[in-house]
């Protein structure tokens, strides 16, 4: 494999025949670059979908409410079920001690807040101090909504950092009054979420003040949950789906609904879907895995045939070297280094080529559900490992057809 | 040197069997210099590719320096012809890219030995050869004579036991062969053992004995004046 004879032997002969030397090369080239975007942007998407769970806490559980969609104890389908406060306090009382964050939320759409010349139209929720967490949120100024605030209908607000941003620019936003639908609250905080300006564009209230003052009487638009963290990811979705089946079959009870009318009353475990995209993911990524595998192949094969070609060009130069005294294992040797030679180098240039397109580009690829494609130095060594295998199946039968040239039929002259 | 009894050879072609050699006997002491003569299809080219293990007799016995050669996989036959015998071919078989030296060297590439050993032993014999400024000349760079020269300094190069020279003239013009015969005759003088596949009359009285073929039998086998090639250069 280091003998100088054998390097200049493999370079002599990729010397004699350069044009088809890099066709070969290109396709093995190609074939890799295809495998390596392909799974760059494999982990775009799993990046992506990570990103869209870091939104709120992985292993949240939503409550929400909409129309009846079946009869049930003699009541027609279509009537609406509304989550209120005493949901909230029958949860707390039923499950409260399961539970790691709770908060009801009171849900104002849209609504134009001010400061000073400066307004913007926010969303408003009225939360309990929890939200923080069901919400993954930080905060950056201040602090967030607390106990005192939510008990003495204080009319305080903690701003997502986008709407700090819009309405007070460059100022300090702490203790300044923000005016919505001609009231004034005072600011107590400044948080950033990872779920970017969506969620950074909210304003938060204690819900004690909101239902007050948007004339939300004892309704809320959803409850939230978390359960404790479980270090095993299986445990944490067989208890979360436990969970949710308990709430569900109650709260359906509770408000006459019936058990299989999900319509009525959908409770959106978070940890469920993650595992769904996971999955999916998984399953992308496999996908990408096997179509790049095959486009390899494609340039592989091309290999093999080149290969078949010089070993048959070399028929007589083989029989020479047999004659005066070469092994069969020896012709196989210079076969095969030839072969990965030519598919490692090449295929070298393909990764390099990937991985400066995912390193370049990749931070410019921002969609809803790709971020920052790029590979890791795992996925680059296993490549390359795959590129030497690839190189000794591509040079293998050619090789083998070498070692079993017989001199005596090399050597005849025609 | 070379012990052969009652050698059998045929070729199947089609579902005709060719009876190629039919009982060869015939023995080769060391530093004997032979001619084997016949037209074509007398056998001699079986023979010699027998005789140089390229090819596998279907009975009788051939002894080579004492070891029994049967029975062969290509690993072991691809051994025996490096340490035993010397090739020279008739349209040299020399590789087109690699230098005269490099081509010297290739049976000592195959022996194992070191790179620096090797390219010095090499060049040994292309003086011996009379090559040593057309070392590094490829061999599309040399005349005729001058790539057989080279063909011989790499039969000699992993001092085999024997040389088989097949047609080694066969591509000169007959100032050249002399040349080469002359050379041969020099390797002879120093001991060497050499066999001569020829079908020229002129080329086979260089030698010191004539063994001429027919339909596969040995018709005659006789010691020959030898004419020194020398005289005629």
């Amino acid at each position: 494999m280091f003998s100088i004879e054998r390097w200049q032997e493999v370079f002599e002969t990729i010397n004699k025949n350069k044009l088809r030397t890099i066709l070969t090369g290109i396709s093995v080239a190609s074939g890799i670059f295809i495998l390596v975007i392909l799974l760059g942007v494999g982990k775009g998407m799993q990046n992506g979908v990570e990103e869209q769970f870091e939104r709120d806490a992985t292993n949240r559980v939503s409550i929400y409410t909409g129309v009846t969609k079946v009869e049930y104890k003699g009541m027609n389908p279509g009537r609406r079920i509304q989550l209120k406060n005493d949901d909230y306090q029958f949860i707390d009382d039923n499950f409260g001690d399961d539970l790691e964050y709770q908060s009801s939320v009171y849900r104002i759409w849209g609504s134009l807040a001010s400061y000073k010349n400066n307004s913007g139209n926010y969303r408003i929720e009225g939360v309990y101090p929890d939200n923080q967490f069901l919400e993954n949120a930080s905060i950056i100024q201040g602090r967030f909504i607390n106990y005192n605030d939510l008990k003495n209908n204080e009319k305080h607000i903690a701003i997502g950092r986008k709407v700090r941003d819009d309405l007070f620019k460059d100022e300090d936003p702490i203790g300044k009054l923000v005016e919505i639908s001609n009231l004034k609250f005072k600011v107590v905080g400044v948080y950033t979420d990872p779920g970017g300006e969506r969620e950074e564009s909210r304003l938060f209230l204690p819900i004690s003040t909101a239902q007050t003052v948007f004339g939300g009487g004892n309704r809320i638009s959803y409850l939230a949950f978390t359960l404790p963290k479980e270090d095993d990811y299986n445990v944490a979705l067989e208890k979360s789906n436990a969970f949710v089946n308990e709430v569900s079959t109650n709260l359906k009870a509770k408000h006459t609904v019936a058990p299989i009318d999900d319509s009525a009353i959908s409770i959106n475990n978070s940890l469920e879907n993650a595992k769904q995209f996971y999955d999916l993911n998984n399953i992308i990524r496999l996908f990408f895995w096997v179509v790049g595998v095959m486009t390899l192949l494609a340039g592989i094969v091309g290999v093999s045939n080149i290969m078949l070609i010089i070993v048959k060009e070399r028929t007589k130069e083989i029989g020479i070297r047999k004659a005066i005294g070469a092994e069969p294992m020896s012709i196989v040797g210079m076969v095969l280094h030839e072969s990965i030679f030519v598919t490692t180098i090449s295929g070298f240039f393909g990764l390099i080529f990937a991985l400066f397109l995912l390193e370049f580009l990749g931070p410019f690829i921002e969609s809803e559900f790709i971020t920052n494609p790029s590979v890791d130095f795992n996925v680059a060594i296993s490549t390359v490992i795959l590129l030497v295998i690839s190189g000794a199946v591509a040079g293998f039968f050619p090789a083998w057809r070498g070692a079993r040239i017989k001199p005596i039929d090399a050597l005849r002259d025609e | 040197m070379i012990e052969i009894k009652d050698l059998h050879k045929s070729y199947q072609i089609g579902k005709n069997s060719l009876h190629v050699l039919k009982g060869i006997n015939f023995n080769v002491k060391e530093g004997e210099l032979v001619a084997i003569m016949g037209s074509s299809g007398s056998g001699k080219s079986t023979l010699l590719n027998i005789l140089g293990m390229l090819d596998e007799a279907d009975s009788g016995s051939y002894t080579l320096d004492g070891v029994p050669i049967k029975n062969l996989n290509e690993k072991i036959a691809a051994r025996y012809r490096n340490k035993f015998l010397g090739f020279i071919f008739q349209s040299f078989n020399l590789i087109n890219y690699k230098s005269a030296l490099d081509n010297v060297a290739l049976p000592l590439y195959y022996q194992g030995m070191k790179r620096s050993e090797r390219m010095e032993r090499s060049m040994s014999y292309l003086e011996k050869v009379g090559l040593a400024d057309w070392a590094t000349h490829k061999p599309n760079e040399l005349s005729g004579g001058q790539k057989q020269r080279v063909a011989i300094a790499r039969a000699l190069a992993s001092d085999p036991k024997v040389l088989l020279a097949d047609e080694l003239t066969g591509a000169l013009d007959s100032k050249t062969s002399y040349e080469i015969m002359d050379l041969i005759q020099q390797i002879n003088d120093e001991g060497k053992t050499i066999l001569v596949v020829t079908h020229e009359e002129d080329i086979a009285h260089m030698t010191k004995r004539i063994v001429n073929l027919k339909d596969g039998v040995i018709i005659d086998d006789s010691p020959t004046e030898q004419v020194r090639a020398l005289k005629h250069v």
